[in-house]
């Protein structure tokens, strides 16, 4: 690993989009102009430089922003700035689909294809486009000429599945745009990809709106997202005056006694996992907010910070305080412009407030949040994949243990919790553990949101309490929209399908574990008769083969034998169905037992429940 | 050092410290085994100095890189260490328990302000007293050096100004603090604890002191003379005297490796007798009247081998040696016994047991039963209860201290031998690469992506100012030889400094270039410093001599 630079230079727009993240250069070594009377005698690098690796994922997406594609002679000056080898930034920036290495049209419509859209009008999108506006912009090959101005790409979830199709424009340049948008048509996406105009469809209000039962949407489309003010007023920040009485200990028990569960998939015990960072010697310690929802078919958490952003700084807030960390970061996935702006103003008014700082709330107490934008990786939902993309590395798992309360960023002991988790804190601080326990089942407390999308009347994020049964969920969005219900998928890619008739599984931890389903990140996605369900399958193959970070060959090899083994059964017809399906259970045993992360150990299990529990290839078993 | 020729510090050490000054070596490029011990201390969080007139791969590893002039090591030791005196940072305890001569040596530095440092040195004060600071406060410390310090015609010196900063903090003698010489090759180490060195006996032993002569002339029987052997360069000067007329060599190219070129193959060839011992027909060997074909040790040979941090390990054969190549035991053997000796058939274990016997101090407890089992014993090792060494002189810190005390060196600066003028206004300093070594002999036959055809180095300003590019060939000239070279544009270098490596000596001799200045008390040349002109080639050059820049030496 050496600093082995080639000799290309940046344009004027990639240095100064460069510096405006890193600050001016103060050596030719850095990649400034060369003096030679004193780049000749000193060159300061080493520790201090390397310190700054955390930076690197932000100067690459400096350099996306501004001319849409990463160049050698930019990749070149951000390695100089940061001592990064240029084989290792390499690896960096060809770790996440947002950025790319290869020329890229400075507009780029990011068309979403994934599970909820492909079933609501996307393929007809992508269809249109493919007639008007050529084919989709792929890397190119070495012979390819130069990208024009605008080109497209099809995208996994974007997160708007209620308001499927969806899909993300981005536009490079001195002021890059960003924006998503859903309930695209095919000729909004043509004309977004040709004049770059996208239609202006505000959020739509959710379906619960005034329901007064509300506890973590309750201020979501009620106030202004933008407003430390409104916050303010609506009962913002009492509860971490009112954690900054309790003091640390009593904050920690409060959580531990509400029995919280993490709402991210994993369902860890929240209390269990601050007491365990509290109780670590080393310092300092990091709070952590994964908002890198990108689990296919979930988008609750894009609500959370679209709607209500001082939440999640509060509760973030309220972490730190509980654990004993100064610092907190909130990592938000790259296709949230919206989110990223309201977080990132409620991070400023929050400082300016007095809420974050020197002096947090004048009790003292330390405390800033640094605003990290992730840029199209779903394995950054895991939770050491996103630690190692904070920290400038590619986004690969780290083995646990060591887990992050104890070994987090950089090695330090880190809290790392969910958006959702979070935005329960606060309400956890002001009622009392026994009051929110008292919502949900004794095992799975409180409420929780579920991202209702597909085959309904009123899809969109709904906030009920824990044990709510599929059944009334469904029917809470005004039942299906077709004639019946085919199947549901819990969970997203990474959970499981239920036969449409399985409406009395209760939707809590313990009722989910006992119908062998998960409940994972609050995907409910509703399929009709009209589904095709195998085209939704070989999807979620696809999005896994492509997701895996390759770091273990049980995933890396086992996505792609995998999808190959679901194109063959749906190709082949009834042929060798019984031998496919026992070597498709064979790979996932593979991959459930051997991945070292829980993309691998899940990859099977949507397409498992769709062969055992709605026997999707059982027609043709010849 | 103190008496026994090897680094103070493991290798393990070294990755646990918290402070490595890197000293006239490129390791990342030359010793790349141990600068991976040296990356997992970086890696640790443990600061690297880089002190270097190049900006070399290894010092772009470095939290602060000092390109000081060439040859002004002790200078910039000297104000080192007036920083740390006058700082309050020197180490009473240890300087006062564990050493002699400290007054002296205070009184010596004196002179070396900073302000002064900075002239000769190049390097701006505030850095000086930084990796001063750094190196005396930090709990461990260690100080790496290798041919940028020894390759001066004051080399000895040079390595005392390091040894007293050593001295002035107690960086030596503990766990993690220590005093490493990086060797070169893999038994460079072993070389000289065997004694293949004119003025010491196997274990490092004098042997112009009586005990120690009457000891080996009793066991082999044999008068030893009572004056010391020349080493390379006294056999040079030798040879231009008349005195030495015949040479045997073995495993050396000196033919190429020397500095001044065209005398070092004119002495060769004026010899009456060469005998050239190798693996290999170099240059050397193919200037001689007998070539003895030789096993290559480290596959077709037994015995063993030394380790820069002093670890003795078992080699064995996995081979048999192709044609008519002899093991060398077997070969020295024969000469003896043509020599009308009574040589018993040789045994690598024999051998061995007798350097145990005769150097019982350091290698008594290595039985090869013991390197087998322990995987390789770091000496010294007394006796068959002992380890081995992690380090070495921890006796220093003993209070009673064990043994004698070590001295404070007082060491006086001096330039180079030839320093740039009007003639010859280019400081060239030599040096390797990665993937190639040394002379070629064993590399030159193998291809690799990260080489190029060897030529000069010159910075980019120099380039400008000289009106030459990337692969432009200029004449490189110096008081002793000239040479055509391509160039390369390095920034790692400044204006005014250029660097040349002696990997292709049969296309472009550059130790026709250097100089034979050589450090009365170590023998090394002065690799590192000369004086040369750079003078573009274009196309009028003979065209003779543009083929020759390509295929062979000119002039």
């Amino acid at each position: 690993m050496d600093l082995r630079f080639s000799d290309a230079q940046p344009t004027a727009a990639e240095r100064a989009a460069v510096d405006a993240v890193l600050g001016t250069p103060q050596s030719g070594w850095e990649g400034g102009e060369r003096v030679a009377a004193r780049d000749g005698r000193i060159a300061v690098a080493g520790q201090a430089a390397r310190a700054r690796r955390p930076l690197l994922l932000p100067a690459l997406h400096a350099l996306q922003a501004s001319t849409g594609w990463i160049s050698e002679g930019g990749l070149m000056y951000v390695c100089r700035r940061l001592s990064v080898p240029p084989a290792e930034a390499w690896g960096v920036a060809t770790f996440y689909g947002l950025l790319s290495t290869a020329p890229r049209p400075r507009r780029v419509l990011h068309v979403c294809d994934d599970i909820a859209c492909r079933t609501r009008g996307a393929l007809d999108i992508i269809a249109a486009l493919e007639r008007e506006c050529g084919p989709e912009q792929h890397a190119p090959t070495e012979d390819a000429v130069v990208p024009g101005e605008a080109g497209w790409l099809t995208s996994p979830c974007l997160g708007l599945c209620d308001q499927a199709p969806a899909a993300l424009l981005t536009v490079a340049g001195s002021n890059p745009i960003e924006r998503l948008v859903g309930g695209m048509t095919p000729a909004e996406a043509v004309a977004a990809v040709e004049a770059g105009t996208l239609p202006d469809r505000p959020r739509p209000g959710l379906p619960q709106q005034g329901d007064r039962s509300l506890r973590l949407l309750r201020r979501v489309g009620t106030i202004d997202p933008t407003s430390i003010d409104d916050y303010r007023r609506a009962g913002g920040f009492a509860a971490l005056e009112r954690a900054i009485e309790m003091g640390p200990d009593a904050v920690i028990r409060e959580v531990t006694d509400s029995r919280l569960l993490g709402r991210g998939g994993a369902a860890f015990p929240t209390g269990r996992k601050w007491e365990a960072v509290a109780r670590q010697p080393a310092r300092p310690r990091y709070v952590i907010c994964n908002a890198d929802e990108s689990e296919p078919g979930t988008f609750k958490d894009r609500v959370l910070l679209e709607g209500d952003p001082f939440a999640i700084i509060e509760a973030m807030t309220i972490a730190g305080f509980a654990v004993g960390a100064e610092r907190g970061y909130i990592y938000i996935r790259g296709e949230y412009p919206l989110a990223f702006e309201r977080i990132a103003n409620a991070i400023e008014r929050a400082r300016e407030h007095g809420w974050l700082g020197d002096n947090v709330a004048g009790s003292g107490f330390r405390f800033d949040i640094e605003l990290r934008k992730g840029a199209g990786a779903y394995i950054c939902g895991e939770e050491t994949a996103l630690i190692n993309s904070i920290e400038g590395y590619r986004g690969e798992p780290r083995n646990k243990p060591p887990f992050p309360v104890e070994s987090g960023l950089f090695r330090k002991p880190t809290v790392i919790n969910n958006v959702e988790t979070l935005a329960n804190i606060p309400h956890i601080i002001l009622e009392g553990a026994a009051a929110f326990a008292s919502v949900g089942t004794p095992e799975s407390t409180g409420t929780r949101l579920f991202c209702v999308s597909g085959a309904v009347q009123r899809p969109g994020v709904y906030e009920v309490p824990l044990g709510t049964t599929l059944g009334s969920l469904i029917d809470l969005a005004g039942g299906p929209s077709g004639r019946s219900i085919q199947a549901v998928l819990l969970g997203g890619a990474a959970g499981s399908f239920v036969r449409g008739d399985e409406r009395d599984i209760p939707l809590s931890f313990e009722g989910a574990r006992a119908a062998g389903v998960t409940l994972g990140s609050g995907v409910v996605m509703v399929f009709d008769e009209s589904a095709d369900l195998r085209d939704t399958l070989l999807r979620i193959a696809r999005f896994f083969r492509d997701e895996s970070c390759g770091q273990c060959v049980p995933c890396r090899v086992g996505t792609v034998r995998q999808e190959e083994a679901l194109h063959r059964l749906v190709r082949n017809g009834g042929r060798d169905v019984a031998r496919e399906l026992a070597l498709l259970a064979d790979i996932g045993a593979a991959m459930k037992d051997a991945s070292i992360c829980g993309l691998g150990q899940t990859a099977y299990s949507a397409i498992e429940s769709a062969v055992h529990r709605l026997g999707i290839f059982r027609e043709t078993d010849g | 050092m103190f008496g026994a020729g090897g680094g103070t510090v493991s290798y393990r050490e070294m990755e646990e410290t918290d402070v490595i000054l890197l000293w006239g070596g490129n390791p990342r490029e030359n010793h790349p085994i141990i600068f991976h011990h040296i990356l997992k201390a970086v890696n640790r969080g443990a600061k690297l100095y880089a002190i270097d007139p190049r900006r070399t791969p290894s010092a772009q590893w470095a939290d602060l890189w000092l390109g000081l002039n060439v040859g002004t090591d002790i200078a910039l030791a000297h104000a080192m260490a007036r920083v740390i005196i006058h700082e309050g940072l020197v180490n009473e305890r240890f300087i006062a328990n564990a050493t002699t001569g400290y007054e002296a040596y205070r009184a010596s530095v004196e002179e070396w302000t900073l302000g002064r440092a900075e002239r000769v040195t190049g390097v701006p004060a505030a850095a000086i007293r930084e990796v001063a600071i750094a190196y005396a406060t930090a709990p461990r410390a260690i100080i790496c050096w290798t041919l940028g310090i020894t390759e001066h015609h004051n080399a000895v010196d040079n390595v005392l100004a390091l040894i007293n900063l050593a001295l002035l903090t107690g960086h030596v003698g503990r766990y993690g603090s220590g005093l490493a010489p990086l060797r070169g090759q893999n038994n460079v180490q072993g070389g000289g604890d065997m004694g293949a060195l004119p003025n010491r006996l196997v274990g490092f032993q004098d042997p112009l002191d009586p005990a120690v002569k009457a000891r080996f002339e009793a066991a082999w029987g044999v008068k030893l003379p009572d004056h010391l052997g020349w080493n390379v360069t006294q056999m040079f000067h030798a040879m231009e005297r008349g005195e030495l007329v015949g040479l045997y060599v073995i495993g050396e190219n000196p033919a190429q490796s020397e500095a001044d070129q065209n005398r070092t193959e004119r002495l060769l060839a004026g010899l009456e007798l060469l005998v050239v011992q190798d693996i290999f027909l170099t240059r050397t060997a193919r200037l001689a009247d007998i070539v003895l074909p030789t096993t290559a040790t480290w596959c077709e040979g037994e015995g063993t081998v030394t380790n820069s941090e002093r670890r003795v390990q078992r080699v064995r054969a996995a081979l048999p040696p192709p044609g008519n190549a002899r093991d060398e035991l077997w070969i020295i053997t024969q000469i003896a016994r043509r020599m009308g000796l009574d040589w018993p058939d040789p045994d690598p274990e024999t051998v061995w047991n007798e350097v145990r016997a005769m150097a019982p101090h350091m290698f008594g407890g290595m039985s090869y039963r013991r390197l087998e089992e322990l995987g390789g014993i770091q000496w010294p090792c007394p006796d068959e209860s002992h380890p081995g060494s992690l380090f070495l002189h921890g006796r220093l810190h003993e209070e009673p201290r064990g043994g004698p005390p070590a001295p404070f060196s007082v060491v006086a600066y001096e330039p180079p031998v030839e320093l740039p003028d009007d003639e010859y206004p280019f400081q060239l300093t030599t040096g390797r690469r990665l993937d190639s070594y040394n002379t070629g002999i064993q590399t030159a036959g193998y291809s690799s992506p990260l080489r190029r055809r060897e030529g000069i180095d010159i910075s980019p300003e120099d380039a400008e100012r000289l009106g030459v590019e990337e692969g432009s060939l200029v004449r490189v000239s110096s008081r002793r030889g000239s040479v055509v070279a391509a160039v390369h544009v390095d920034p790692n270098l400044r204006p005014g400094l250029v660097f040349m490596t002696f990997h292709d000596q049969d296309g472009l001799r550059t130790n026709a270039l250097t100089i034979d200045a050589t450090d009365p008390k170590s023998g090394t040349a002065e690799f590192k410093a000369c004086a040369v002109r750079i003078e573009p080639c274009d196309a009028d050059a003979p065209a003779g001599e543009l083929v020759a820049a390509h295929g062979s030496a000119v002039q």
